[in-house]
């Protein structure tokens, strides 16, 4: 293999990685907060996807503003999913609640199928994202250059929100003792909200930047790349914000760097998520950077 | 005034509360002592909101505690320094005592009430941008009050504050104790220690197993038979 080959692979693989990182720190977070694997996460990240294509090809508003209100309406989404599904269960045992998150995953993915109708759809991908720019013979999609900038800047701002304003220093403290943050006078329901509306936020704008990466759209989308950016949480180590976005980023590595150097392992392309799982825990249970958290009491 | 009457918790199957009542007169220190199990913590975590009562009542003023979240009763200034102190080990010191005032928005109050703080607790400003994770359990008892101080308490419950704190340290927390009710907050503390909670307290009660078994002037307590075999190791 040669350089531009390898260069051509690390921008594909640095792309699909930050998709990656973005899905996996609402699965972190959430995790962080509640020790709950959402498992509908993925299909959040699917209705975003879903809601960008109507607000462009059904209602024909102006790009910008369908991936806003796309990212708007997905948050208000998650929030609710997390009224509805996770908060009556608050104080039952965890497996209740973790078979209720199994459960609203199979309700969304399947209420999809009726609503979005099963027969996959083209995402409108506007000639700005889809165009190839050269550089020394890398062919660079533009959406690939903007996937990683936008993965940055949202990192960015989650790291100043999370340690910076008193409701990230909140968001910390419930993660550690949510009883004792109930005794600081935080509203510890409000925190958790909060939690599900930037996972949520961060899952649309990945849906998006996955249908215009990837512009094909169908219900039961989110189940892969979701099942993938769990294990990239567990893989990071669960809880941990860069635990996410390095578990995602090794992920889309090993997954593209592997077919490009074993080309005949493509078919098997989406097991490399689960080996690196496997490996990963037999070596370091807690993750990469995990830290022994216990179980709650 | 902060009273309690007939306050029953259950929990499961196990009757841990069975309808106890007690007063806490404002500007006093009044102390729950009794063996483990015997439900002080209970009391405490009950008057808190985060143990639900299965019956009774707390009323705080004339108004109804119970049922409240546990936001709205330490923002109505009943605040709990939790057994085992439960500071936030993965939060700096100064990031604990900002989240002790999490309700107030009087910024400068708050940054006058963090000196008064670390006036009280010299060690904890010497050591302000660390984690608290990395003290001892002396400071860390230091830090739990102090950050209970920042809401601004009218009534200060702490559990257990001198549990498994070095002599040094048991002798600095009751010292404090007295210091914070001279300033002109009430005191409801639980503890094992009972001679020294009775030195200090104005009013104790005697716990066993889920009732009050009886009470008395923290002077009348040390010198009464029953405490004394019970709880003194006397006689």
């Amino acid at each position: 293999m040669d350089l531009q080959t390898f260069l051509q692979q690390f921008v594909n693989a640095l792309s699909l990685g930050s998709l990656y990182a973005l899905i996996a720190i609402g699965y972190t977070m959430v995790y962080g907060i509640l020790r709950l694997i959402n498992f509908a996460h993925g299909d959040v990240f699917m209705i975003g996807g879903y809601l960008a294509f109507y607000g462009i090809s059904t209602f024909v508003i102006p790009w910008w503003l369908a991936v806003a209100l796309a990212i708007a309406l997905t948050t208000l989404f998650g929030v609710g999913l997390e009224r509805a599904a996770y908060r009556p269960l608050r104080d039952s045992p965890r497996i209740s609640i973790m078979i209720s998150a199994i459960g609203a995953s199979f309700l969304i993915e399947n209420l999809a199928i009726v609503l979005f109708d099963a027969r996959p759809k083209a995402f409108p991908v506007s000639d700005f994202f889809a165009a190839n720019y050269v550089f020394s013979g890398v062919y660079v999609a533009g959406i690939s250059l903007i996937i990683p900038l936008v993965t940055i800047v949202l990192l960015a701002v989650l790291l100043w929100i999370v340690h910076r304003t008193k409701t990230g220093m909140a968001m910390r403290a419930v993660s550690t003792d949510i009883d004792a943050a109930r005794l600081m006078a935080i509203d510890v329901d409000r925190i958790i909200s909060i939690t599900f509306a930037i996972g949520s936020a961060l899952a649309a704008i990945g849906g998006i930047m996955w249908a215009l990466k990837y512009p094909r759209l169908e219900p039961l989308m989110g189940i892969m790349p979701g099942l993938k950016c769990f294990i990239a949480a567990v893989v990071g180590g669960i809880g941990s914000i860069a635990g996410a976005v390095l578990g995602g980023l090794l992920l889309g590595f090993i997954e593209l760097m592997t077919i490009a150097f074993l080309p005949e392992l493509t078919g098997y392309k989406d097991a490399f998520a689960f080996v690196l799982l496997i490996v990963v825990l037999l070596v370091k249970p807690t993750g990469l950077l995990g830290k022994n958290q216990g179980e709650k009491v | 005034m902060l009273s309690i009457r007939n306050l029953s918790v259950h929990y499961g199957g196990i009757h841990a509360l069975r309808g106890i009542s007690l007063d806490v007169p404002a500007g006093k220190i009044v102390t729950l002592i009794g063996a483990n199990g015997a439900g002080k913590s209970t009391t405490l975590n009950s008057i808190m909101g985060l143990v639900k009562a299965g019956s009774g009542s707390v009323s705080w003023n004339g108004e109804e505690m119970l049922g409240r979240q546990t936001k709205r009763i330490v923002e109505s200034g009943i605040v709990l320094v939790p057994e085992g102190r439960r500071v936030f080990p993965n939060l700096t010191v100064d990031e604990n005592l900002t989240l002790g005032a999490f309700a107030r928005h009087d910024k400068a109050a708050i940054e006058a009430d963090r000196e008064h703080v670390f006036k009280l607790f010299p060690r904890l400003k010497e050591r302000h941008k660390q984690k608290a994770g990395t003290f001892s359990g002396g400071e860390q008892q230091m830090l739990a009050v102090g950050r209970a101080l920042m809401s601004r308490p009218t009534v200060l419950m702490m559990d257990e504050p001198s549990l498994g704190l070095a002599p040094l340290f048991v002798g600095m927390i009751f010292d404090i104790i007295r210091q914070i009710n001279a300033e002109g907050v009430t005191v409801l503390l639980v503890e094992q220690n009972a001679k020294a909670a009775l030195d200090v307290a104005d009013t104790g009660y005697v716990m066993e197993t889920g009732s009050i078994s009886f009470s008395g002037t923290g002077k009348d307590l040390l010198a009464d038979d029953r405490v004394r075999k019970a709880y003194l190791g006397e006689g």
